[in-house]
């Protein structure tokens, strides 16, 4: 057991040494951390609701506080909302709370490049496949980048990310035909599809929808199927250029046909009303796809999401291209434009792609806590100082460290020899919780702020009521004065370990029912006092029993030496008449 | 070492804690209306994270916090929050009027040399405001559910019921001492009540194990009434709660006088104030509250009103085997132990 434990703290050790994590994270009251403020803007100007701030103000709570560990803060402030995440240069983070998320599902209508073509680029590109929408370049302004599937869309779907039922399994060979695509002018020089057969490596990340700019010729707008288009829309289109503008912010009408670009700016669409929005999203999961070890984002529909889901993706299945695509428009911005494979039944969908753990759980907050009811700029960023002050932390942690100085002092005037085993045994609690702090901090996003430290020492006292628990119960074997200190040991800890799991598994309890109703800081605090509770259980179980047990066997403590804390004279309670009995058998 | 501390040393104590019950209930029942009087009448002094407050951001490149704090504690306002920001210092206050507001913003500006207008105002809203507060609320409600569902399971309910009542009475009391000394309500002393919450739940859990595995003894003929038993329990573990006790509240007694001493009032003061409370009044009442508690609710079940009863009819409750017991059954009542030290 002693091993095992070693092992493990040793392992954590090792984790935090290759990830060079050596301290913990600290929350916005001692690190201080990111202000940004978020200015609304409504259509004609006026004032936003009451009500509606509020909405948007739990929303970008869910958002900002998902995993309800980071103990970031968001309040109002006249109209605007103030939101403050701690750590420095978090406005990457603020800005993605700050998105109005509304998510709608449109039939793409026509594609072509987002921009006319730059002169004197086409010849570099034609031998390879060219740079695709996944290539990195162009992201950096995002953090969630379009990326290849590994469901090949032949019709050249410009933004990378596959749309699929659960059910359905990507067939790299179903309809790779590439000649249904009207492109009557692309010149053979430039042409780079040269995926375009279906054996061509379907697998491959840059394969067959590398085609960021597939139409490059004159007239971007030749062969574009118009029919259907409302007049002003297609004029719209025309006008787009998505090198400059990628529609963000433009008004998305759910019921208007809709003009946007891919979220690099690479193609440009005309979309058909929105067939489903995202208020018919009932949740948003993300996952690793089994099969390719991606990661997704599930969705779940409700309402009438499913049957509009079903007959949208029916009429595009039974669409030519580009019409057989469906677009998802989040914000403005076309995010996602899979080629249909088959009807989609179920209520169910997933978005696939080159996400991140970190890109797919922001994507499904955002679309599972639901679209703010206002758009945002943000109009200011500051990063701030630590709300408490420096001379607050350092004077809590003194205070600390004299508090736990005068516990040792006390465990062992009182304990004596057991002492030494609650000494140690508080310090290995003290560094798997260090140890476990570092790493979660690291891995998990947690934040550790004063009320966590000062939990953290109050759970000093519950770790060491364990061993006071399990000592006591030892000197109650002791004092019935009929069994030897080892078979004691043994005894009492079957009565101690009842009591000390029942009185965890309360502790633990609490910390689970918080954690998940509450938010904020409590749902933190919450999860620091599980953590506690379990690494409790940890060091009773593998350290303080086992070393009490080693101890045992040692002769200062089974004879009952005066300074080993089970001393005759410490024993002899009973009533005077056997008071004077030894706790040793004879 | 002698008396008291020997005894104690030794786990030789027996005080009859279920026997002064109502001396318990009068002293908690006192606490309780001086709490609920001090939540009534004065309220609790809110933090700006529940109310929202006033911002203050100005220029003053020079200014350490000490001093920024100093301007504006001298300037008649209560709760300061100064951070630093990249451009200067953004001062969180409590909700002032608009005169003080003015006076704030003259003072700070004469304080470092600005032009009263460069000292600008931000209204702010609570940013642990009713949602925060309500979620914090329902949580607490759907916890105490889940615990006395558990417990139920553990133990049984009057234990369940016992141990959340005397929870109760411990927040209570706690938010009663915030009422009267004035000390600021955070977000922190929130989390403070919780941690208290765990604490005086766990120590009542512990107490009840061992009432649990003394009284599982009795039966039609046993020598001990519940309340004997109980009691006697309760003496086995006084010493490990007064250990746990002490071990827990020393670091926040080190916290909350000699950190609030040196390093002066704040956050420490207010939390480890809420923790230093709420540990003495929880272990107080896991004791003297919960136990006498659930000894009364014990002693209605008939099989151990006949135990009380044969005891009663025989004149003298026979001695446990830990403890001596003298029975004041004269009268036909539920004997009472009533011996604070030994017969030596």
């Amino acid at each position: 057991m002693l091993l095992v434990l070693l092992a493990i703290i040793l392992a954590m050790g090792g984790v935090m040494f290759l990830n060079r994590a050596f301290t913990p994270e600290y929350g916005l009251d001692l690190a201080g951390g990111t202000t940004v403020t978020l200015q609304p803007v409504t259509p004609n100007g006026s004032a936003p609701t009451e009500e509606s701030l509020n909405l948007a103000v739990s929303i970008i709570r869910n958002r900002v506080n998902g995993s309800g560990i980071s103990d970031a803060e968001v309040a109002k402030s006249g109209d605007n909302i103030v939101i403050s995440v701690p750590g420095a240069g978090q406005e990457e983070v603020v800005k993605l709370v700050g998105t109005t998320a509304e998510l709608r599902f449109r039939q793409v209508m026509a594609v072509t490049a987002g921009s006319p073509p730059p002169p004197g680029q086409m010849p570099t590109q034609a031998p390879t496949p060219s740079p695709t929408p996944a290539a990195t370049g162009k992201q950096t302004s995002k953090t969630r980048q379009p990326a290849q599937t590994a469901t090949p869309s032949p019709t050249g779907s410009p933004a990378g990310r596959a749309l699929s039922s659960a059910l359905t399994n990507p067939s790299p060979a179903t309809t790779p035909a590439p000649s249904d695509r009207p492109r009557k002018n692309a010149s053979p020089s430039a042409e780079p599809r040269k995926n375009a057969s279906p054996s061509a490596e379907p697998s491959k990340s840059a394969a067959p929808s590398a085609q960021p700019t597939p139409l490059p010729t004159d007239d971007p707008m030749a062969g574009v199927d118009t029919t259907g288009i409302d007049p002003a829309v297609l004029k719209q289109f025309e006008a787009l250029d998505c090198s400059k503008d990628k529609g963000q912010g433009a008004q998305d009408d759910p019921n208007k046909q809709f003009v946007g670009c891919s979220q690099d700016g690479s193609a440009k669409y005309v979309l058909d009303k929105a067939a489903v929005t995202g208020t018919s999203i009932d949740t948003a999961t993300s996952g690793v796809d089994q099969t390719t070890g991606e990661w997704l984002v599930q969705l779940s529909f409700k309402g009438d999401g499913p049957s509009q889901w079903s007959k949208v993706t029916t009429t595009a299945f039974n669409s030519q291209p580009p019409r057989n695509q469906v677009a998802m428009v989040l914000d403005g911005v076309v995010i996602s434009a899979p080629v249909i494979q088959e009807p989609i039944t179920g209520g169910r969908a997933q978005i696939s792609g080159s996400f991140t753990q970190v890109t797919a759980d922001e994507l499904a907050s955002q679309l599972k806590f639901g679209a703010l009811p206002l758009k945002f700029e943000k109009s200011s960023i500051d990063e701030v100082s630590s709300t408490l002050g420096a001379d607050q932390l350092r004077g809590g942690l003194i205070a600390g460290a004299i508090g736990l100085g005068l516990v040792l002092i006390y465990s062992m005037l009182y304990y004596r020899g057991l002492g030494i085993v609650s000494v140690l045994s508080l310090v290995v609690a003290s560094v798997l919780t260090y140890e476990a702090v570092v790493l979660l901090g690291e891995f998990a996003g947690f934040r550790l702020s004063l009320p966590h430290i000062i939990g953290l020492i109050v759970s000093i006292g519950i770790t060491a009521d364990s061993f006071i628990v399990y000592f006591e119960r030892i000197r109650d074997e002791m004092k019935e004065g009929r069994r030897s200190l080892r078979t004691a040991v043994e005894v009492a800890w079957v009565r101690a370990r009842r009591t000390i799991l029942i009185a965890d598994a309360v502790m633990f309890i609490a910390a689970v029912v918080l954690y998940f109703l509450a938010v904020g800081g409590v749902a933190g605090f919450a999860f620091a006092m599980g953590l506690t509770t379990l690494i409790d259980i940890v060091v009773v179980f593998m350290f303080t029993k086992p070393f009490v047990a080693l101890l045992a066997k040692n002769k200062f403590f089974a004879k009952g030496h005066k300074l080993s804390g089970l001393d005759a004279e410490r024993m002899s309670t009973q009533t005077t008449a056997d008071s004077k009995s030894t706790p040793q058998e004879a | 070492m002698s008396g008291i501390a020997r005894r104690l040393y030794r786990g030789e104590v027996d005080v009859d804690f279920v026997g002064r019950k109502k001396l318990w209930y009068g002293l908690s029942a006192v606490l309780l209306v001086i709490s609920i009087a001090g939540l009534v009448l004065h309220g609790l002094n809110l933090g700006v994270e529940f109310k929202g407050g006033s911002v203050f951001s100005f220029k003053a490149p020079a200014a350490d916090i000490q001093e920024v704090r100093g301007t504006f504690s001298d300037a008649g306002v209560h709760q300061i929050i100064a951070q630093t920001t990249n451009n200067g210092w953004r001062v969180t206050t409590e909700s002032l009027p608009p005169e003080e507001v003015t006076t704030v913003q003259k003072s700070v500006a004469q304080k470092f040399g600005l032009p009263q207008n460069q000292v600008n105002l931000q209204v702010i809203g609570a940013s642990w405001g009713g949602q925060v507060a309500d979620k914090a609320v329902i949580g607490l409600i759907v916890f105490m559910l889940a615990i006395i569902l558990y417990l139920t399971l553990a133990f049984e309910w009057k234990m369940a019921l016992a141990a959340v009542v005397a929870l109760l009475h411990d927040l209570v009391i706690t938010a009663g001492v915030y009422a009267w000394s004035g000390f600021e309500v955070t977000p922190a002393t929130l989390l403070g009540f919780l941690t208290i919450l765990g604490y005086s739940l766990y120590d009542a859990v512990v107490v009840f194990d061992m009432i649990k595995e003394v009284t599982a003894k009795l039966g039609t003929t046993s020598k001990m009434t519940y309340t004997q038993a109980a009691n006697n329990a309760l003496n086995h573990t006084l010493i490990r709660s007064l250990n746990t006790t002490l071990v827990a509240i020393l670091p926040v007694a080190a916290i909350l006088f000699i950190g609030t001493t040196l390093f002066g009032a704040g956050t420490l003061k207010d939390l480890s104030l809420a923790l230093f409370v709420g540990m003495i009044v929880g272990t107080y009442s896991s004791l003297c509250v919960a136990t006498p508690l659930l000894v009364t609710l014990k002693e209605r079940e008939s099989r151990y009103q006949a135990i009380a009863r044969r005891l009663a009819a025989h004149g003298s409750a026979a001695k446990s085997t830990r403890q001596p017991v003298t029975a004041g059954a004269a009268n036909g009542s539920v004997p009472e132990t009533d011996k604070r030290g030994k017969k030596k």
